[in-house]
């Protein structure tokens, strides 16, 4: 056998973990979900095809429009502020100052704390009558919001929570940060430019392929927002929270409503379709983000 | 004062960062009255060590730190053996698959997990296999995009002489992944291991859809369910979120080298 041949062969047994994953755990549940998607559909019952009936029913459905209203209110905000203030702590860590190591340690250490834990910590942290941050503000007399009671404060809340979770974003563009070579610096020091025009002019520049990576996670990432909002369901509102949405169901996110819709209420046909207007709304802004990037995104060599 | 102002902020951030979790420690050594007393106390008026005593009796939360345990060591194996193996394939053969595969495998990374996830419980379903470990299992012997790349990124770094003088030996791509790039890859396996303890341990989703029985329960999965039942008792509440917390603390400290090289190269965590 010729090497080439061997070599092919050899590529694809090391390959075969992620090719048969791929097939059956990725590319099959796309196409399938389609399929589903037109059907009415339960684990009890086979599929009986209905045409575009979900798709019909979920944009008359109050609840649908609403957890994909507040999927993109935390997708328009968390995402720019979780980067401006990842951006922000990388650049202060980046100062040449003593005790580095220790900072970033302290910054990054919240990022790890899973999920769940996370946040319950920030329920109780958020407490209205016992909670730390409440007793804080009201030291300094600023009003202090019911967070997970009021409506109007609970995506806020969870925007807080997300921000005390930046530490990967900040460590990324602190390695982005000290790749961006020195010389480029000292040449606009010549020419006597100042640190918000060097920030402008070399930093953003240099930094946007990581801004633009990380944008497009972040958004991702804010689109399946799950577990704050489970758990906030069950440990913050109590009662009279309503189910899993939180108050006046203001914390109902797409993935959440999917969960519902496919292991509370079995309905596998209308939970598909749900994940692929996901998959086409999440295609779709990441292509439109990339679209975009080459105004904005310059890829330098050195 | 140019140099004390950014240590003022640092400090200040420092504190943002640090205290919610001074906070959780704190609370989880008050006794209840004490938890819920209106203060600003961060040091308990008696260190309660019953709370940690309590959550291990009122609920079997040393199982589910077993099952978690038990699930992230497999893992890891499945991972450590899939994703090398993959990352070998794209970086050490010549194959067109390399340039081909690679791109799609990057692009699965922005897959939302719930695009795919009725489908897959819908085979698992049909296999009999909801309600077991394997659907949390199977997953990680089939690699993972993310330690692919993290792995591959680390190969092509290697000198290329040793493997090309194995290649003239005769060595086959066994003979080269087994006794040449593994051994030298024990930094990027430390990473990869890591990384999948984290997932493993923090995984929430996973163990919700796909396990009902409690005796099978994760941390997260148990966490979860001990918030349900005691609701208003926030010291035990900080104690069992403490215990779920501090195992990856101290795997940090450990490994600290690894999670920020990991994550700077990949860009992404886990």
């Amino acid at each position: 056998m010729k090497k080439k041949h061997k070599d092919t062969i050899a590529g694809l047994l090391f390959a075969s973990p992620w090719i048969i994953g791929f097939l059956i755990f990725t590319l099959y549940p796309i196409i399938i979900s389609l399929y589903y998607g037109f059907t009415d559909f339960s684990i009890f019952k086979p599929p009986i095809f209905v045409g575009l009936d979900n798709y019909k029913a979920l944009f008359k459905d109050e609840l649908f429009i609403k957890s994909l209203n507040n999927t993109l209110y935390m997708t328009a905000f968390a995402t720019p502020i979780n980067l401006l203030f990842g951006l922000g702590t990388a650049m202060l860590l980046n100062m040449k100052i003593k005790g580095m190591s220790f900072y970033r340690t302290i910054f990054y250490i919240p990022s790890i704390v899973p999920q769940v834990a996370a946040t319950i910590l920030w329920v109780w942290i958020l407490n209205a009558r016992y909670g730390l941050l409440n007793n804080i503000l009201k030291i300094f007399g600023i009003y202090q919001p019911n967070w997970f009671q009021d409506p109007n404060y609970t995506k806020p809340a969870l925007i807080i929570m997300g921000m005390w979770a930046t530490g990967t974003i900040m460590i990324i563009f602190l390695a982005a940060l000290q790749d961006i070579p020195r010389s480029f610096y000292e040449s606009a020091d010549i020419d006597g430019a100042n640190n918000w025009n060097k920030f402008i002019k070399i930093t953003l520049p240099t930094l946007s392929p990581v801004i633009l990576y990380q944008l497009i996670v972040s958004i991702i990432f804010n689109f399946q927002i799950f577990t704050q909002a489970w758990v906030i369901g069950e440990a913050g509102g109590g009662g009279n929270a309503g189910l899993f949405g939180g108050p006046e169901n203001s914390i109902l996110f797409y993935a959440t409503y999917i969960f519902y819709n496919a292991f509370s209420y079995f309905k596998m046909g209308k939970a598909s379709a749900m994940a692929w207007i996901l998959f086409i709304i999440t295609a779709f802004i990441t292509w439109l983000v990339f679209k975009t990037s080459n105004k904005w995104v310059t890829y330098g060599g050195e | 004062m140019k140099k004390i102002l950014p240590h003022i902020v640092l400090i200040l951030i420092g504190i943002m960062f640090i205290f919610p979790f001074l906070w959780l420690l704190s609370t989880s050594f008050k006794s209840g009255t004490d938890a819920s007393a209106l203060s600003l106390n961060l040091i308990p008026k008696k260190i309660n060590w019953e709370n940690y005593k309590e959550i291990f009796v009122k609920v079997p939360f040393l199982r589910y730190c077993i099952n978690t345990l038990f699930l992230a060591i497999i893992g890891i194996v499945g991972q450590m053996l899939t994703s090398s193996m993959v990352a070998y394939s794209l970086s050490g053969i010549n194959w067109w698959g390399k340039k081909v595969l690679f791109p799609i495998i990057l692009s699965t990374i922005l897959l939302p997990y719930q695009v795919t996830m009725i489908p897959v419980y819908l085979i698992y379903n049909k296999l009999h296999l909801v309600g077991t470990y394997w659907p949390l299992i199977i997953p990680y012997f089939l690699a993972s995009a993310i330690n692919i790349f993290l792995m591959r990124q680390f190969f092509i770094t290697l000198p290329t002489s040793l493997m090309e003088a194995a290649s003239i030996d005769g060595a086959s791509h066994f003979t080269i992944y087994t006794k040449i790039i593994l051994p030298l890859s024990k930094p990027v396996l430390a990473a990869v291991s890591v990384f999948t303890f984290l997932n493993v341990w923090s995984d929430f989703l996973g163990p919700l859809i796909y396990i009902n029985n409690q005796s099978m329960f994760t941390v997260s999965l148990g966490l979860k369910s001990f918030i349900g039942e005691h609701s208003v008792e926030w010291n035990l509440i900080m104690a069992a979120s403490a215990v779920t917390t501090i195992p990856i603390i101290i795997i940090f400290f450990f490994a600290q080298k690894q999670f920020i090289e990991g994550i700077t190269l990949t860009g992404i965590k886990g």
